[in-house]
């Protein structure tokens, strides 16, 4: 539609020129070849100017600027991969010097354990000798007092009875025969009363 | 001159009358614009590769998306192969283009929409691809026009058509970009005056088709550098790499 108008009006466009415009130049100016040559010559001047310019100064400059940009992008990506990389192995670092660190600390609180339970089992040791020894000084000295004892009460009975004798009779009593009956008795009641 | 829809296309001189031999090479408006188109292309692409910044200025964005937007059109269509010439399609580009757009502004003069610039730019084309061809390939160019997988008993007519088809290149390209902007500047003024004719009264109708004209034109100027260009890097295609 908008074609045919297009066209139809270029159609009526020289025909208005051939109706109105007959007495001017006519037709089309481009057809006129007064200025041809000089259109030729300017055409190759301006454009073979421009052309040599353009391919000898300005393109490569361009052409330049991009390249010079294209790899200092890569550059730049690459340095920052690289940066991400050391930083990627700085953390693995870190990560590690902390796992390791942890491990440390564990052992170290391990071997502090230790160290402790057998300064505590050194010391119950030394302790129970000391408690030990304690007990059998203990022992040894009941012991002794028992194996003292018949004696001693031997000797209060023979007292005693000795006493008892002068008290009833009036008259001192020999102790050694005294001492031969108590020695005598102890001797047969000795294992009713010490259970020996 | 101003009611003549024709005569914005009137070439004339601006100042003395220069002859050299038998040829009248005088400066016209024609030259003018020529002149402004180059010299506004190369400042722009000065400007644009000055400086070389990671975080481009606006000018120099310009200058790289043209430059890289040119270099990926002829890398698809004529592949590696045609580097050498980039420069050359580059300005041939920008300076339809430039041209194009200059014709846009009113009171200006539209440099390509003159058979013989875009003829002779379109010979100049014709003429290189076909040496490159030559030099390329030598005589084996030729099997340019035999096409692969034909019947023998079409070829001859084949061959016809191709030599025909090849020879018509030039006229083709030329009048292609000629008759557009001759056409679409021709309609521009044509409404244009009708805006006048008609008055404030019917003025208005043509008036708005006078401005979805512009947009219009503005998409053609472009389209028709890219397709100026890209026509020639399929030409040259075919002489760099013969597919046939």
């Amino acid at each position: 539609m908008v074609k045919k108008i297009y066209f139809q009006s270029i159609f009526f466009s020289f025909f208005f020129i051939k109706e109105a415009f007959a007495a001017e130049s006519g037709g089309m100016p481009q057809l006129n070849p007064e200025f041809w040559v000089s259109q030729i010559f300017w055409l190759i001047l301006t454009f073979g100017i421009m052309y040599l310019v353009l391919s000898k100064l300005i393109l490569p400059k361009i052409s330049n600027n991009l390249e010079s940009r294209k790899s200092q992008v890569l550059e730049n990506i690459e340095a920052a991969e690289k940066q991400r990389e050391d930083s990627d192995a700085k953390l693995k670092e870190y990560d590690e010097i902390i796992s390791k660190s942890k491990l440390e600390a564990n052992s170290i609180f391990n071997q502090a354990r230790e160290k402790a339970l057998k300064n505590i089992v050194a010391k119950r040791e030394v302790l129970d000798k000391q408690i030990d020894n304690e007990i059998a000084e203990a022992e040894k000295e009941i012991d002794a007092l028992r194996k003292n004892a018949p004696n001693k009460i031997n000797k209060i009975a023979i007292e005693t009875s000795s006493e008892l004798l002068q008290k009833l009779i009036g008259a001192e009593v020999n102790n050694s025969s005294i001492s031969a009956i108590v020695d005598d008795l102890s001797k047969r009641n000795g294992d009713k009363y010490y259970g020996n | 001159m101003a009611a003549n829809p024709m005569s914005q296309f009137d070439v004339y001189r601006i100042g003395p009358e220069i002859k050299v031999g038998a040829f009248d090479i005088s400066f016209t408006n024609a030259s003018l614009f020529m002149i402004l188109s180059t010299v506004s292309i190369l400042l722009i692409f000065n400007f644009g590769s000055k400086k070389n910044s990671i975080l481009p200025n606006k000018i120099q964005l310009l200058a790289e998306l043209s430059y890289t937007f040119v270099s990926k059109m002829i890398s698809d269509t004529a592949g590696s192969k045609a580097k050498p010439y980039f420069a050359f399609i580059f300005s041939l580009f920008m300076f339809v283009l430039f041209c194009n757009m200059f014709g846009m502004i009113p009171y200006t003069f539209t440099v390509t929409s003159h058979i013989i610039v875009t003829f002779v730019l379109a010979a100049f084309i014709f003429i290189g691809v076909t040496v490159i061809g030559f030099i390329k390939h030598g005589f084996g160019y030729l099997k340019l026009f035999v096409p692969s997988g034909v019947p023998a008993v079409l070829l001859p007519l084949i061959v016809v058509i191709e030599i025909i088809s090849y020879l018509s290149r030039p006229i083709s390209l030329s009048v292609r970009l000629f008759a557009n902007m001759m056409a679409g500047h021709t309609m521009m003024k044509v409404f244009g005056g009708f805006v006048i004719s008609l008055g404030i009264v019917g003025g208005w109708l043509p008036l708005s088709f006078s401005v979805a004209l512009t947009g219009l034109e503005i998409l053609v100027a472009f389209l028709q550098a890219y397709v100026f260009a890209i026509l020639t890097c399929i030409y040259l295609n075919d002489a760099l790499n013969l597919h046939h």
